[in-house]
């Protein structure tokens, strides 16, 4: 029987595996260093907010692997033999394989920033973090303020996590605006003042130097480059991005770039060797997509996908219409199609946005400025349909059509106000097409 | 890992997260209310009862008042799940236990002893707690007060102090609020105002909450029930036939539209204190799937029983001889069996594919119940069916569901099994609404396409213990005869994936292998198959 074995036991891993498993009769073994079982990463925030337990984190049962005859190791695989379709463990153990897939997810960024491996410092990913922040940051007292450096989704969350114990948190970010390589301007600053909203010590176009140390190798301050100013703290979270993580894999003879290198059918250099979710790297970026994806559901989109070519029907990794969606603090963010912030926007994108008076609703449509298609939209307090953007998108609306029936995308639960007239107004009057 | 329950025994701290000094007052405020309480329970003679009830409920209610809006309105408006799973009273923690015991205990007291509450029997006065309450039973009705007047009182304060607290908690989600001041309205006027009305205006009519339907409200068809509303006119009449058409019209058509939340979390009063004093403790519920198969055989065992026994306990009271009353016996026995079987039929005709393998234990279900009516009606003589005394089953029913299960076990155990125990596990009302949801409701929750990420807000919330995420993450729709609908789960959701909503029946269950975003060729591959 073919050994399928995935290093890696995150979204991408589990969801080939489910789906290898209801194709066929493979043997499948999953390895994790991290974890006994799958959990949703995405989750651990609200371990530490106190709003589930480690345990609700995890998607399914622990006897689900068993009846489904889905082998769990757990070792760290220290390097891979491709020749020998051997595995390496640090442990001392060795492990044969038919196929391997490579789903090792992400690790935080570090620049080199000197202090960045003191105690108190840490990003915020794996379960080991969330371990490490429960005993640097229990509570107020142990921990007077904590200093985040890198302003996307992950420092952002980090704020709420820290937050929700009254921990002081002082917010670095390098940009002139909160995310605003993502985000247009008018979605970023609103999101610049929740954040200050919620007593946060924002600090945009800021810099961290270097961090500093007590006697005993614990994080003391910050120093901020532009100032040089000194914030004392107890502990630091980096999250300033995220790299794929393939340290073990150097020295294999798997191509690697930032990421391992796959093709469309998310193969690797290697045959019988594939690399999926966000650790894969596309050799050529896929439409708007960055090569690397580091995202739950593309993960989750390349598992499904990749069950297919490793069950013998030979598919393309070929995502449909781009889609995301993130919380700040109270805010939830949704995204469909393609928004782009000030930099990098194309030039015939043009966009039109609404804000709500109460500073916590708005959203961003973008179209193209000669035909008028509609390209995507941004919405921050307004749930809309995932499965109405998506057929708008693939029917290749206008704007004006979307303009018009945005009523029927909206999913906000029931009785909640309704703000398309307010939208449509304001559109009429801003595109002055009425 | 330390994602530590705080299982300390220190009182002083119990919580992770300290509440503010404003808090601690407020706290005290209610327990000095409570406290009052408690004295009369103990027999302190209060000068101006009145006053001093009046005191207690007061200070129950400024304090938790006063306590919320510290906890909520100096925040900005969200979820606030803070610190639940820390809390020792909402996470098992030793205070859960305590307040879990004292909780059991009252009920125990209240079902069984109420006689250890102050009630006077044999014509005596009251004393102690129940005693403390004459004084506002009497200015409703007149009357003394009994024990369940005090329960009556109790519940109603609960439903709404802790009301306002969730309607604050929730003050961004008017789904919510609305739910909520429905449920506050229906407890304060049907369950406690307008019984208290009836009985001023005539005194023989039988207590009757509008709103508790058979067979939640299993004493309706009684003896002493139903000669108490026949022995009123029309009004008893009109009351009589309101109840039952209640169940047989009201009920599904209202289900067919709305799905079962138009009962179990606007309306019902087991539903009010669920979702407003056990709200804290929604996140207790098992989410297992163990629990669940559990969960199936209670219920409609449940259910079973209060078919049998209600069909049984009317069947005593009929007579043989058609020249007394039209309804005999033996017509009557026919109409449950006959109406059984036509839903059973109906129900295997039309929706024989959507039960799957449930269909079988719904046979099974189906056959037990014809055998027992059968085996009553002959086994039945004057005063015993199934050779026992009929009152015996009537009343093993009354003391084991009615009063241990529905009351001891389903509020007293709130801080360990979660607020909805007896809804999940036992309520009749509930297997009953929840059979019509899962077959013949417009009602669903909605899952919004590929936007899950499993992060499992929604089934920690779930108060029904209903795994949500195992659909979201699944892009299906949630259609769970146990959804009470009560919209928390949407509500917690950090990335708007579900939406409580009443559509068409078409499409309504929805499984999919491939999410929404994917390849549209690979969907439609795999989702086909």
């Amino acid at each position: 029987m073919e050994h399928i074995v995935i290093i890696g036991n995150g979204i991408s891993g589990v969801t080939l595996a489910r789906h290898i498993r209801k194709l066929s009769d493979k043997k499948i073994t999953i390895i994790s260093a991290e974890t006994d079982y799958f959990f949703s990463r995405t989750a651990l925030m609200y371990v530490y907010m106190g709003h589930m337990k480690f345990e609700h984190t995890q998607p399914y049962e622990n006897w689900f692997w068993k009846k489904n005859r889905i082998e769990l190791k757990k070792g760290y695989v220290k390097n891979v033999e491709t020749k020998s379709k051997t595995l390496h463990f640090a442990e001392g153990d060795t492990m044969q394989y038919d196929k391997l897939i490579i789903a090792t997810g992400s690790k935080p960024n570090k620049f080199g920033w000197p202090g960045q491996d003191l105690n108190g410092v840490m990003g915020m990913y794996h379960k080991q973090d969330l371990e490490n922040l429960e005993k640097h940051a229990p509570n107020n007292k142990v921990c007077n303020r904590a200093v985040i450096v890198g302003g996307g989704l992950i420092g952002i969350e980090l704020a709420e996590m820290l937050n929700s114990r009254r921990i002081p948190v002082t917010f670095l970010v390098r940009e002139d605006s909160f995310w605003n390589g993502v985000l247009p301007q008018g979605e970023s600053e609103m999101i610049n003042r929740h954040i200050k909203n919620h007593h946060i010590d924002l600090r945009l176009s800021t810099n961290l130097k270097e961090i500093k140390s007590d006697e005993n190798g614990n994080v003391k301050s910050v120093i901020i480059e532009e100032t040089g100013e000194e914030i004392p703290c107890n502990v630091v979270g980096l999250t300033a991005g995220v790299t794929p993580n393939i340290d073990f894999l150097k020295g294999s003879e798997i191509e690697l770039g930032r990421g391992v290198k796959v093709n469309r059918f998310l193969e690797t250099n290697i045959s019988d060797v594939y690399a999926i979710g966000d650790c894969a790297e596309q050799h050529e970026a896929i439409g708007n997509r960055r090569p690397i994806e580091a995202v739950w559901y593309t993960g989750r989109m390349m598992g499904e996908t990749l069950a297919q070519t490793i069950c013998g029907n030979k598919i393309e990794y070929k995502p449909g219409h781009w889609f995301n969606s993130a919380k700040f603090m109270d805010i939830e963010y949704q995204t469909y199609g393609w928004v782009f912030g000030e930099r990098g926007r194309p030039k015939h994108e043009k966009h039109f946005h609404w804000k709500h008076s109460d500073d916590t609703k708005c959203i961003t449509v973008a179209y193209h400025k000669d035909t008028k298609a509609f390209l995507g939209i941004n919405t921050f307090g307004i749930r809309m349909r995932h499965e109405t953007f998506d057929t708008w998108l693939t029917e290749k609306r206008d704007i004006d059509y979307v303009m018009h029936h945005l009523s029927e995308a909206n999913f906000d639960p029931e009785f909640y106000s309704k703000f398309e007239n307010e939208i449509l107004k304001a559109y009429n009057n801003q595109l002055q097409t009425a | 890992m330390s994602n530590k329950l705080n299982h300390s025994m220190s009182l002083a701290k119990p919580d992770a997260l300290d509440i503010t000094t404003k808090q601690k007052i407020a706290l005290a405020t209610g327990l000095i209310g409570l406290f009052i309480l408690v004295l009369a329970l103990f027999n302190t003679n209060f000068p101006n009862k009145a006053f001093f009830l009046s005191l207690s409920l007061g200070l129950i209610a400024v304090g938790i008042i006063v306590y919320a809006r510290d906890a909520y309105l100096t925040k900005l408006e969200g979820i606030k799940n803070d610190g639940v799973w820390f809390k020792s009273i909402s996470s098992r923690g030793v205070w859960g236990w305590i307040v879990g015991v004292i909780l059991t205990t009252f009920y125990i007291v209240l079902y069984f002893f109420p006689e250890y509450l102050g009630l006077g029997s044999d014509g005596k006065a009251n004393t102690g707690l129940i005693g403390l309450f004459d004084p506002l039973s009497v200015l409703l009705s007149d009357r003394n007060a009994s024990q369940w007047f005090v329960y009556g009182t109790l519940y109603t304060v609960a439903i709404l102090a802790f009301g306002y607290k969730f309607i604050l908690k929730y003050r961004h989600n008017r789904y919510q609020q609305i739910r909520t001041v429905s449920v506050m309205f229906f407890q304060l006027g049907f369950a406690f105002l307008i019984p208290e009305f009836m009985y001023v205006m005539n005194k023989d009519l039988p207590y009757y909450d509008l709103k508790s339907i058979w067979p939640l409200n299993y004493y309706i068809f009684d003896e002493w029930s139903v000669n108490g509303f026949l022995s009123n006119g029309n009004i008893g009449l009109a009351l009589l036939l309101f109840g039952i058409i209640s169940i047989f019209v009201i009920t599904p058509i209202l289900t067919y539209k709305y799905g079962k939340r138009w009962y179990c979390s606007w309306v019902c009063g087991c539903g009010g204190l669920a979702e407003t004093a056990g709200d804290s403790f929604r996140q207790l519920s098992s989410k297992k799937m163990s629990a669940w198969k559990i969960e199936r055989w209670l219920i409609h065992t449940v259910l079973v029983f209060s078919v049998v026994m209600t069909t049984a306990m009317i069947y005593t009271y009929l007579g043989y001889d058609k020249n007394d009353f039209w309804l005999t016996r033996g017509i009557f026995i026919s109409l449950v069996i006959g109406f059984l079987t036509l839903v059973f039929a109906a129900v295997m005709y039309f929706k024989r594919q959507e039960l799957g393998k449930d269909a079988k234990y719904g046979a099974i279900g189906f056959f037990i119940v014809i055998a027992l009516l059968l085996i009553m009606h002959f086994t039945g003589t004057t005063d015993q069916i199934f050779y026992i005394k009929a009152g015996a089953l009537r009343s093993t029913y009354g003391i084991y569901i009615g009063s241990i299960f529905s009351g001891v076990i389903g509020t007293g155990f709130y801080p360990i099994l979660g607020s909805r125990s007896w809804c999940r596990f036992g309520c009749p009302m509930a297997a009953i609404l929840g059979f019509q949801q899962r077959l013949f409701s417009k009602f669903r929750i909605t899952t919004n396409g590929g936007q899950c990420i499993s992060c499992g807000n929604c089934s920690n919330s779930c108060e029904m213990g209903i795994d949500v995420r195992a659909y979201a993450q699944k892009g299906e729709n949630i259609v769970r005869s146990s959804c009470v609908g009560c919209g928390v789960c949407s509500a917690v959701c950090p990335r708007g994936v579900l939406k409580l909503e009443n559509d068409s029946m078409k499409g309504r269950i929805n499984p999919t292998e491939i999410l929404l975003g994917n390849d549209v060729d690979l969907m439609d591959l795999v989702n086909q198959n």
